[in-house]
């Protein structure tokens, strides 16, 4: 291509003298990908999708989950999710911002996820991810504990869970922590 | 020979390559002192990483003849890099990378000048990687390599018959090496498959379940994650973490000793914490040697034609005796980064929804309910309502006033096609031209204004 090479140095330096373009903004593929994902979103009535930053930064967002069912009746969570360029090749990072007393999410927002982490395809796609945490929602699991005391509670008294669940919700402590309400 | 006295010598090895006839050259192979003084002249190299491969890369470049070489890495030399980038001394540590190996380079190969950049990669002007012939990549993270692909590829422009234009393909030379496993690919951007055509290559990261972490540790590397993922956020609660700050390392360290200790885990070191946190491979000198032969070898090949490339992706295995092999990829004919997409012809008045209509009903699309996004820029989403109501009032403008008044672009569409009933959806990628609107307009507005 050597050819090319030195046709392409004359071209430079011509073109040196002349201003060059304005630098445009790269699309990564990951934000291609994502872009159908978001484009394609089927949610629930229970949840809902806002963009902090606007419509033009899809990398970074916030879904809001409403249980209709369950424990979680009548609270509303907060997730956040930040998506990277090599999405899908790697899962969203996604927190949960509203504090919750549940088995599978800690104080710090952590949320156990199977398809988060371990088992984390790139088939899977946002829909897939908000459809798994509402489903945390309905089905709290204590065998897949975060937070182990309230994991401990739901095995061993779901009356007492149900109770501390409501409690936190309507803003209160649940032994040393305290809730934010979030209903 | 004609030249210096210096000079046979010095090029005595490359001359057998450059100077004679073959039966296995390329194409357009034309050996002669002149091909030789060219490569010298005209190419441009491009060494992206100056760490384990990158050190290996340019010694080889340069020794290979080639004198305009440029470096770029965001780096710092860390004790650690010592026993294989051996480029960098004790007394460089703290400096940067690649301005210390473009400096050792020069001092030892007489006549090479390297240039060397202290930056991300993403700093740089995209219009800073067009001025090289050849993108060489030492790399260590699939995030790197997919960026400068997509810069390479974004230089790549098809004719009319969706044939590459050549004199827009900018190659690529890619390296890379975890242990005793290393490969080196050629990446021809329209020719052969991109990084993007091929990143199901890469096996997902090892992701320990969170609730193990909390729960049931089992491993070292469990006890590390724990402290490291949750332990450090119930601590320092918004202070991110810092995997190049030793105090924040030393802390996680410490805690998953703690936690060893309580389930009764042995082996929690100070490296492997490093090695667990940020995902460190122990790096081998020669598999970085070899690897980095192989890649200034291939870059030596396209710059000359002195031999048929590799096609087009060689992988490196000597953790069980020794074994190289050469896969021939293909191309994925509807790469969103290296495919030529679909033309499209417009006129300058088509507003974005009747542009929308009008894939619908084009033959090779049938794409219905299309959202729109354009370098970053979401023009027109169909979902979530939010992102439908902030991007509707654009359906009505020309989609050429969208686009700002570019004669043509690449543009991304997302929807649904509906071929035999079925639909599925789909993400393409579409050439836009405008009719009656060339780059010589822009010169005679400037002439006339």
């Amino acid at each position: 291509m050597i050819k090319l090479f030195k046709v392409k140095e004359k071209q430079r330096e011509i073109a040196e003298n002349a201003n060059g373009k304005t630098p445009v903004k790269k699309q990564s593929a990951g934000e291609l990908r994502l872009h159908k994902d978001i484009s394609e979103l089927n949610l629930p009535k229970t949840c809902s999708i806002t963009f902090p930053n606007g419509k033009d930064d899809l990398m970074n967002f916030e879904v809001s989950i409403r249980p209709d069912e369950g424990y979680y009746l009548g609270g509303t969570f907060v997730f956040t999710f930040q998506v990277s360029p090599i999405y899908p090749h790697e899962a969203p990072k996604v927190k949960c911002k509203t504090k919750v007393y549940h088995p599978n999410i800690d104080l710090e927002g952590n949320v156990c996820l199977n398809i988060l982490r371990e088992d984390w395809k790139p088939v899977l796609n946002i829909n897939t991810i908000i459809y798994g945490l509402f489903h945390l929602f309905t089905q709290p699991n204590y065998e897949d504990p975060l937070n182990h005391e309230a994991a401990a509670v739901l095995r061993d008294n779901p009356k007492l869970f149900e109770s501390n669940v409501r409690r936190a919700m309507a803003g209160g402590y649940v032994g040393q922590t305290f809730f934010i309400r979030c209903i | 020979m004609a030249g210096t006295a210096a000079s046979p010598s010095r090029s005595r090895d490359l001359d057998k390559l450059l100077l004679r006839p073959g039966n296995l050259v390329g194409p357009t192979f034309e050996p002669g002192t002149e091909l030789r003084d060219d490569l010298q002249e005209y190419a441009r190299i491009l060494v992206v990483g100056a760490g384990g491969l990158g050190c290996e890369l340019l010694k080889d470049l340069a020794l290979s003849g080639f004198k305009n070489l440029e470096v770029i890495d965001m780096d710092r030399i860390e004790v650690s890099n010592l026993n294989r980038q051996f480029l960098f001394r004790v007394e460089d540590v703290g400096k940067p990378k690649a301005e210390v190996a473009a400096k050792r380079v020069m001092e030892r190969v007489s006549g090479v000048n390297i240039v060397p950049h202290f930056c991300r990669i993403e700093d740089k002007e995209i219009e800073f990687y067009n001025d090289f012939n050849i993108i060489v990549l030492g790399l260590d993270s699939i995030e790197a390599r997919s960026y400068i692909n997509s810069v390479a590829c974004s230089f790549l422009e098809y004719d009319s018959d969706d044939k590459p234009r050549e004199e827009t393909i900018k190659p690529m030379v890619d390296g890379g090496t975890e242990g005793f496993k290393g490969h080196a690919r050629v990446i021809v951007p329209g020719v052969t498959p991109c990084f993007e055509c091929t990143i199901w290559l890469f096996p997902p990261q090892v992701k320990f379940p969170l609730c193990t972490l909390a729960e049931t540790p089992r491993t070292a590397a469990h006890c590390i994650e724990y402290a490291h993922l949750i332990k450090w956020d119930e601590v320092h609660s918004g202070k991110a973490f810092d995997p190049d700050d030793p105090e924040h390392m030393k802390w996680v360290f410490s805690e998953a000793v703690k936690r060893a200790e309580l389930f009764g885990i042995p082996g929690v070191t100070y490296s492997l914490t490093q090695g667990v946190v940020k995902n460190i491979i122990p790096a081998i000198a020669s598999t970085n040697a070899i690897i980095s032969a192989a890649c200034a070898l291939e870059t030596l090949k396209i710059a000359s034609g002195c031999s048929k490339t590799l096609s087009n992706y060689l992988t490196y295995n000597g953790v069980e005796g020794l074994h190289i092999k050469v896969t021939e990829f293909v191309k994925d004919k509807d790469c969103l980064v290296c495919g030529p997409g679909v033309l499209i012809e417009l006129d300058t008045s088509v507003t974005l929804e009747k542009f929308i209509n009008l894939l619908e009903e084009h033959p090779n699309l049938q794409l219905s309910k299309a959202s729109v996004t354009y370098r970053g820029k979401n023009l027109y989403m169909q979902a979530p309502p939010v992102l439908e109501e902030m991007t509707r009032s654009n359906l009505s403008l020309p989609l050429y006033d969208l686009m700002d008044k570019v004669a043509k672009d690449v543009i991304h569409v997302t929807g649904t096609t509906g071929k035999n009933d079925k639909k599925t959806s789909c993400l393409r990628k579409l050439r836009v031209v405008f009719k009656g609107v060339d780059g010589v307009t822009d010169m005679d507005m400037a002439g006339g204004a």
